[in-house]
């Protein structure tokens, strides 16, 4: 009894050790060590040089193109001293909110984050004392970017008016269309031509529509969706969903109106695919050719490429906007929190300075947010083989160069994106009145602001 | 089992006791002798505790806390952009559930999304399993083949399922056409998007509960089917009449599971909506509320309300649960 009892002890004991140790181990590992943790993708092979290391990390959305354009590999070249790690997240979606509770935790933050225009407002407007002021950071010109998109990085003056988002890409659009579309309607299909049939007013586009779809017959639409009309034309307006003070304004600015009714003309007069944007069904859209033209910024030319496929090769092509307007880009940021905020500034400085945006395009399509880069021979020269050639550096420059200061608010994601698949969607695809549909996306949004 | 009962009995433990105290007369041995069966009294007591100690820390960590927590923040108006300062704003979040639509449109979807795609689908897995539970050849193969679908990942059916409902070159509506119907468009009518959301789930968790069924069938006596037969009850009255009523246990168990998903719905409805968003649709038409509760928390990013729907919906659950149990209770006592 006395020693099967003794033994016993030492059995529990051993199993308490290994179950507590267990435990803790289990704990220890849901805790993310950012030094230790081996991030995917990253290239694994750092130079092992006598040097100490220093490993920056980069959080960032989607193919966000940084790596793949080989900027990383050129700036660890550059500096042996530097590792470059990256993580990635699909969908901005999915980013965004892990982004915010990171910050708002200051732990698992990597160095380096990437935001959405979308959310950059909010960011500059809530999180800016947690965020590093990069328009004091080596290396950073303030001259050589777009005035509006380094204001939209800029905190506002009543948060210190720190500057803690450098701008990466932007959507300066112009309008894809198929000319072979086109030609059957009897439109003309040069680019230059093109471009002029609706030049300097966005109704232009809408009788261009019209006139399409007299020619072309019953059945063939104009554009792909209403909502891809909206937000061209909202992203043509100096003012949208907030006035300069902040305030929301998008229920009575008569720009948002005014492009919400004429987008939903597209759909009431059956321009419209009645497609929504970013699914499966308008992919396939692309490769079917369902529909004549699309409002497509700078970093959509290689996505139509990628869904219109080989079939689609030299029936695209791209003019000139109606009205120069911009549609998404992004902004890199330096948590404080991070380990080594100094060297992460200067990547990201040098990460976003005119040169390496020019990279960026040439290699990726992202159009530079940097306006000293288009004088660069990467990008005034830049011509699109996919596109028939058309000269898509002087294009989308000359559409970033016009597009209006427009006052960015937290919540304009939100709003944005209620207006298209609430309101726009439901005169779109289920065939309410314009009125039924702005009422529509108005409750929603209401609801949404609603804390 | 009875060891372990004997052992944890304070009883049991007793005897040793004087043993203990008697060994306490002579010097170091005796004391020894005292600390080890003070420790034995300590094991027998303690250990059973660390053994089980992982399973609360976690739920500790990843169960309860968060409910708490979760119903804490409800209390609060608190936004995911600064999670740290919460304004205390008592029922608020609950009370303001009564006059949001939103809300009772998301309540409504789930409850007809949730029948949709229950009640078929347990009726097709009672069926399948009758099937199955036949002598037949390669039953295995096709018991694994049932149990695939479950297999699958949400993502990966529901967008295969996008496909096929697609209203322009979808799988089915060329089928519709084909047969002469018109083609539905499956993501903006009401109905015609919440039958669709229901499909994948039936098409995911038939197989499941089918197993579960057979399962049950098999522990049914094979004399009852035999006296049946002789008294002449064909296939179906068997059926009816044996199988039914012994899976009465399992049947409620299956509903009460398929109930706690169906009120959590989320991935299908949200993957339906091809553009990823998290409306559940242009008019909100196939919302449901954990949809709701995702757009509330990770899209306007109110944290607040979103726990106060999160609590909305488990006090739901336990309103269903204590109906259940009403019902059954009647049931059984009749």
């Amino acid at each position: 009894m006395r020693a099967r009892a003794r033994v016993r002890v030492r059995r529990t004991l051993l199993t308490t050790v290994a179950a507590v140790g267990t435990t803790a181990l289990l704990l220890a590992g849901c805790a993310q060590d950012p030094d230790e943790s081996p991030d995917q993708g990253a290239p694994a092979t750092g130079k092992s040089g006598g040097a100490a290391q220093t490993t920056l990390t980069v959080g960032v959305f989607g193919a966000f193109g940084l790596q793949e354009a080989g900027l990383y590999d050129e700036y660890m070249a550059q500096n042996p001293g530097i590792r470059i790690e990256q993580t990635s997240i699909e969908r901005n979606e999915n980013y965004y909110p892990q982004l915010l509770t990171h910050l708002g935790t200051g732990s698992g933050l990597a160095d380096i984050q990437a935001v959405e225009v979308n959310n950059i407002a909010e960011i500059t407007a809530t999180q800016a004392d947690k965020l590093v002021d990069l328009g004091k950071a080596p290396g950073v010109d303030k001259a050589a970017y777009l005035p509006w998109k380094w204001a939209q990085g800029t905190a506002p003056a009543a948060k210190g008016g720190a500057t803690v988002g450098l701008g990466t890409d932007i959507g300066p659009q112009g309008i894809c269309y198929r000319k072979d579309l086109f030609e059957a309607a009897g439109l003309p299909s040069d680019r230059a031509a093109v471009g002029a049939l609706w030049a300097g007013d966005w109704n232009k586009y809408l009788e261009a529509g019209r006139t399409y779809k007299a020619k072309a017959g019953e059945g063939k639409a104009f554009v792909d969706s209403a909502s891809g009309v909206m937000a061209a034309v909202t992203g043509s307006s100096a003012q949208r969903f907030y006035d300069d003070q902040g305030k929301v304004v998008y229920k009575t600015n008569p720009a948002v109106r005014g492009a919400f009714d004429l987008a939903a003309s597209f759909a009431t007069d059956g321009l419209s695919a009645k497609l929504q944007q970013f699914t499966p069904t308008w992919d396939q859209g692309f490769s079917n050719g369902s529909f004549a033209t699309v409002s497509c910024p700078a970093w959509m030319l290689g996505y139509i490429q990628d869904k219109a496929g080989s079939a689609g090769k030299d029936k695209w092509d791209v003019a000139q906007a109606p009205k120069p307007s911009n549609w998404g880009g992004s902004f890199l940021v330096v948590p404080k929190a991070g380990k080594h905020a100094e060297e992460a500034a200067r990547l990201a400085a040098w990460l976003t300075a005119p040169a390496q945006q020019a990279k960026l395009f040439e290699k990726r399509g992202s159009f530079p947010s940097a306006s000293a880069a288009y004088k660069l021979p990467a990008v005034s020269g830049a011509q699109h083989a996919y596109f028939g050639g058309a000269p898509i550096g002087e294009i989308f420059s000359k559409a970033a160069e016009g597009v209006p200061v427009a006052a960015v608010g937290p919540k304009d994601l939100v709003i944005a994106q209620n207006l298209a698949d609430i309101g726009m969607l439901q005169v779109d695809q289920k065939g309410r009145s314009p009125q039924e549909g702005w009422e529509a996306a108005v409750k929603a949004i209401d609801n949404a602001l609603d804390q | 089992m009875t060891d372990e009962t004997v052992v944890l009995s304070p009883s049991a433990v007793g005897p040793e006791r004087p043993a203990a105290e008697g060994g306490g007369r002579s010097g170091r041995g005796g004391r020894a002798q005292v600390w080890r069966s003070r420790r034995y009294r300590w094991d027998l007591r303690f250990s059973p505790y660390a053994f089980v100690a992982p399973f609360f820390l976690f739920f500790a960590a990843f169960g309860l806390f968060p409910l708490l927590y979760t119903g804490w923040a409800a209390l609060h108006q608190v936004e995911l952009t600064d999670p740290d300062s919460m304004t205390w704003v008592g029922l608020r979040n609950f009370t303001r559930l009564w006059d949001d639509e939103f809300f009772w449109n998301a309540l409504r979807n789930t409850v007809t999304i949730g029948l949709l795609s229950t009640v078929p689908q347990l009726a097709i897995a009672l069926g399948l399993a009758h099937l199955l539970n036949y002598r037949l050849r390669g039953s295995a193969f096709f018991r694994v083949a049932v149990l695939t679908p479950y297999a699958t990942s949400v993502a990966a059916a529901t967008l295969v399922f996008v496909l096929l409902f697609g209203r322009d070159y979808g799988m089915v509506n060329w089928a519709l056409s084909a047969v002469g119907f018109e083609a539905v468009d499956w993501q903006n009518g009401t109905f015609a998007s919440q039958f669709a959301v229901s499909t994948i789930v039936i098409w995911r968790w038939t197989g499941y509960n089918a197993l579960i069924y057979l399962a049950a069938m098999q522990a049914v006596p094979g004399e009852l089917y035999e006296s049946a037969a002789l008294d002449g009850a064909s296939r179906f009255q068997q059926f009816l009449h044996v199988t039914v009523p012994s899976l009465r246990p399992t049947i409620f168990f299956t509903c009460v599971v398929s109930t706690i998903g169906a009120t959590q719905l989320f991935g299908e409805p949200l993957l339906f909506n091809g553009g990823a968003a998290a409306t559940g649709g242009s008019d909100h038409q196939f919302q449901t509320l954990g949809l709701y509760l995702y757009e509330q928390g990770w899209v306007n990013l109110h944290l607040g309300r979103a726990s106060a729907i999160a609590w909305a919906m488990f006090l739901i659950l336990l309103l269903i649960a204590g109906a259940a149990r009403l019902l059954r209770g009647r049931k059984d006592s009749r």
